[in-house]
């Protein structure tokens, strides 16, 4: 039975597509070297829309209207300009509320765009561009370490890592928090506590690394504009072995936070990105694992929710559950010395 | 291929779930259709496979270890027919619930009539509906444009209103907004669009819509009245629709209908339709009940004398919309389901926990008694979501319960998987809460919608493989309605075996007795109805009724409807386990 794979690798080759939400322009050139804050692509969009009746603004039919519309699609219009005039000395006319630009005609009504933002991508992880998606963005290559994680509030933020969390079952606190941490990206434990994460913001942090987190703050640190990465799931579980080693030794490196929002489609994950100066460039990992013993696997449920072991033995069939539910099943040692018997359903081999 | 009276080709189903993936044999064994084994795998729409292919043909691998037969040529494509070498298969039928649920808008124009039928039409596919325009929407049109465009982003417009020859200037106001979005979006992510209303607006939907939809489908209207409603026509179109969308987001799915021959149904539409069937030939006076509980929906389809109900509720699904569940329900209602003292906080952690794995199963005893009341929970939610679109005029003891049923056939993951049926058929009774006298059967392989899908391909072959006893019959239940005190006996029953042999209960309110009656066998059941209890007769009745038998014989569940559990949260758990005792739980 194939395995799920979630990578916590302290080496590995990254590539990542770092794309546009509509079409732009790119920027970055193929072959060239990007930092996180490299400007890659940029966009602009309409934040909102307009859409002026004529025919009832100025009492007429459609066809009239039609007729008495002085503007075209893609005109930009500034506000106060006229977009309709009747005929006559003291005809009605209709004019544009906003600036905007018209972007439909028809049947006695004109659409504008208003409120244009420019949008621009950052490259979010250093590395090599390696293909151009023309007008929506592109391949970024590099090479270090990277942590998944199982929950982010979608931001990403790059900056350096500092260590709050001593153990992988620590609780951040209030009191952590203090001015020297602005701008960095901390590893903490637990947090049960939503004025941590306004705390947090008002320091303002680049970002927080978590092993969990309440579901009641869910709402609130998707608010949070800093990305919010968790590791291991909801509740107060400790981090991962894997992962806490990983990142409380890269203290003090930078890293890149994507709290990407997890789609099991795409295959899009948060995660942290370490990157590492080497030389060569490290293979990149298997998408797809067989279970087998000696894989390294963490439980995604209970027993032993979070934890970290190894495959001793497939076992034969399906094994009876002390659930009463019956599925293969797999006897793994956990990193406790404990053994525990787990459906192969329940387990993630650790990339 | 055997020899036999009926047109002996063998079939293969394939259902490709949110979660698992099942390849499901059916051939000619003595002179009749039967179930012949499965093979399942995990669904591989999800990254990083990303193609329902690979899933698919694991689970065939994993069917022909069973079967000892190559299905599979050396290009892993289906060998089809059938070879003289016992090869291959003669056919191929596949019905698919796997990929992410479809976000719809519905547009209509009054909302207790045209919108009520789009509600009604796009919860008989896996949709999750978005956003409703109807002629009483109080926002301004752009307003509709930008939510539409910025946030919705919806893959399925479903459009209805005007009776035929009715309203027409009144849907191209409301359907304005709706071309404008798709005008605007990028080609790749403009939604489908069914148009099921006022036939003389086709034209006029087919200049406002037709180059600014992904794609554009007409079909009867669903309203052609204002007293009639029609979801028939519609359903099947929305049914192809939902397979073309599929077709785009998930790889594989192509192949899947080249191999089948464009026999692919969404897996809630082909049970449907074998519900339908099934209240054709069993329903009689009462209906016929079909509901499943799995990762991906729950869904409640009832057949009954003249018309058929399909509701899908992906919000009610036991996967990744587990976290969403609070949005539905308070936690404190699903734990009253519990046997075991379970924290709040910890129900809660699970249900996000959960959301993030769907296809984990519990394997502990909190965990499982936490999944069983999460299970209870949705379904009950679900099947009283789906009373609200059952027909006027159907058999019950009292309208404010759920109706009489000849028949409930009941499957899903919740369902399977379990080694014993008793903690299966309270979970059906604890939400679906039936009346009068019903057998139950448990869809364990979930054949039902590839039977329905089946349908199409061979007409006898469903009917053979229901009658074969491929589903496991509980029993029969008998479910009293009555008002009494706990421990008063409701009813007195006596059992008469076809060797002569009897069998007596008093069922006192509050409790659930059996009376052993093996699967295939028959007795007579005389019942005597105390304190104005009613089976369906007439409170009170005494009378004596033919029953089959069952994994369980007859279950006489005397809790009353509704079923009211007791508000000391020791007593209730108390309860919970008694009864899950007198069904053989553990």
């Amino acid at each position: 039975m194939q395995a799920p794979v979630i990578y916590v690798n302290g080496l590995t080759s990254i590539v990542r597509e770092r794309l546009l939400p509509v079409p732009g322009t790119v920027l970055a050139r193929l072959n060239q070297k990007v930092s996180p804050l490299d400007v890659i692509a940029q966009t602009s969009w309409a934040r909102e829309h307009l859409l002026l009746d004529v025919t009832r603004l100025m009492r007429v039919t459609s066809n009239v209207a039609d007729r008495l519309i002085t503007c075209n699609v893609g005109d930009r219009i500034a506000v106060g300009a006229v977009i309709a005039s009747g005929k006559g000395l003291f005809s009605r006319r209709v004019r544009a509320p906003r600036d905007g630009r018209v972007v439909a005609v028809g049947g006695g009504k004109v659409l504008m765009e208003v409120g244009v933002t420019k949008m621009e991508l950052r490259a979010g992880i250093p590395g090599t561009v390696v293909q151009v998606l023309p007008n929506r963005g592109v391949v970024i290559q590099t090479a270090g370490a990277l942590i998944q994680g199982v929950w982010g509030n979608g931001r990403i933020a790059s900056g350096t890592l500092v260590n709050l969390a001593e153990k992988p079952d620590g609780i951040l606190t209030v009191g952590r928090l203090d001015v020297s941490l602005r701008g960095s990206i901390i590893l903490a434990g637990i947090v049960n506590d939503v004025e941590i994460l306004q705390a947090a913001a008002g320091l303002p942090v680049r970002g927080l690394i978590l092993s969990s987190i309440l579901p009641s703050l869910i709402q609130k640190a998707m608010e949070m504009r800093y990305p919010i990465l968790v590791t291991d799931g909801f509740g107060s579980l400790p981090m991962n072995s894997a992962a806490y080693k990983l990142l409380s030794t890269n203290a003090r490196r930078d890293v890149t936070v994507n709290a990407e929002i997890h789609d099991r489609y795409s295959g899009a994950r948060p995660e942290v990105i370490i990157p590492l100066p080497i030389s060569g460039i490290p293979l990149i990992p298997r998408e797809v694992e067989t279970f087998a013993p000696g894989l390294q696997v963490r439980m995604r449920l209970s027993p032993a929710l979070g934890m970290i072991g190894s495959i001793v033995a497939l076992k034969p069939g399906l094994t009876r559950l002390p659930s009463g539910l019956q599925a293969p099943a797999a006897e793994v040692k956990l990193e406790n010395g404990e053994t525990v018997i787990v459906p192969l359903i329940n387990l993630e081999f650790m990339g | 291929m055997p020899s036999s009276w009926v047109d002996g080709s063998s079939l293969l189903a394939i259902e490709v779930g949110a979660a698992n993936t099942r390849a499901v044999l059916f051939d000619v064994i003595e002179s009749e259709y039967r179930f012949v084994a499965s093979g399942s795998a995990p669904t591989t729409a999800e990254a990083p496979i990303k193609d329902v292919g690979e899933g698919v043909r694991n689970a065939i691998r994993n069917l022909q270890k069973l079967i000892g037969n190559t299905l599979l040529d050396e290009s892993r494509g289906l060998i089809t027919p059938s070879q003289p070498n016992g090869s291959g298969v003669d056919a191929l039928v596949v019905t698919l619930s796997a990929g992410p649920v479809i976000k719809t808008v519905i547009v209509g124009l009054v909302n207790d009539v045209s919108l009520e039928s789009a509600r009604r039409l796009a919860e008989s596919t896996y949709t999750r509906i978005v956003d409703t325009i109807g002629l009483n929407d109080l926002r301004k049109p752009d307003q509709q444009i930008d939510s539409l465009l910025h946030y919705l982003r919806p893959d399925l417009v479903v459009i209805s209103g005007g009776t035929d020859g009715g309203a027409s200037r009144s849907i191209q106001k409301v359907l304005e907004p709706i071309g404008l979005a798709c005008f605007l979006l990028p080609e790749e992510k403009r939604p489908d669009v069914l148009f099921a209303g006022n036939e003389k607006m086709e034209d006029e939907v087919k200049n406002l819509m037709g180059s600014l939809a992904a794609s554009l489908h007409f079909s009867p209207n669903v309203r052609p009245s204002l007293e009639t409603e029609d979801l028939d026509p519609a359903g099947r179109e929305l049914a192809r629709m939902f397979i073309n969308i599929r077709k785009r987001q998930i790889k594989g799915v192509d192949t899947l209908d080249l191999w089948s021959s464009g026999h692919i149904l969404p897996t809630a539409y082909a049970a449907g339709r074998m519900v339908r069937f099934l209240a054709k030939v069993y329903g009689g006076e009462k209906g016929i009940l079909s509901v499943d509980i799995g990762s991906s929906a729950a869904i409640i389809s009832a057949g009954f004398n003249r018309k058929t109900t399909l509701s899908v509720y992906p919000q009610f699904g036991l996967g990744e919309n587990l976290s969403r569940m609070q949005n539905y329900t308070t936690l404190e209602d699903i734990l009253r389901w519990s046997s075991l003292d379970i924290p709040v906080g910890v129900l809660r952690n699970y249900l996000h926990q959960k959301s993030l794995y769907p296809a984990s199963i519990p394997a502990t005893k909190e965990d499982f008694a936490i999944s069983q009341a999460v299970s209870r929970q949705a379904l009950y939610l679900a099947m009283q979501s789906a009373r609200r679109d059952f027909p006027e005029n159907i058999a019950t003891i009292n309208p404010a319960l759920t109706p009489l049923f000849e028949s409930i056939v009941a499957g899903g993951g919740a369902l399977s998987g379990a080694s014993r049926p008793g903690p299966s058929l309270l979970l059906l009774l604890d939400s679906i809460q039936p009346v009068g006298v019903t057998t139950i059967m448990l869809d364990q392989n979930s054949l039902l919608p590839l039977l329905g899908a089946a349908v199409s391909r061979n007409n006898i072959l469903p009917v053979q493989v229901y009658k074969s006893g491929a589903f496991l019959s509980v029993g029969t239940v008998i479910s009293p309605v009555v008002a009494a005190s706990y421990g008063t006996v409701i009813l007195r029953a006596k059992l008469n075996y076809e060797n002569g042999a009897e069998a007596q209960v008093d069922l006192k309110y509050g409790n659930i007795e059996t009376l052993p009656l093996s699967s295939g066998e028959v007795g007579e059941l005389s019942i005597q109805g105390l304190r104005g209890a009613d089976i369906g007769f007439g409170p009170g009745r005494s009378l004596t009724i033919p029953v089959s038998g069952g994994a369980l014989g007859v279950v006489f569940d005397g809790r009353g409807r509704p079923l009211d559990l007791p508000a000391d949260a020791v007593r209730r758990r108390e309860l919970i386990k008694k009864w899950n005792w007198a069904l053989g739980g553990e």
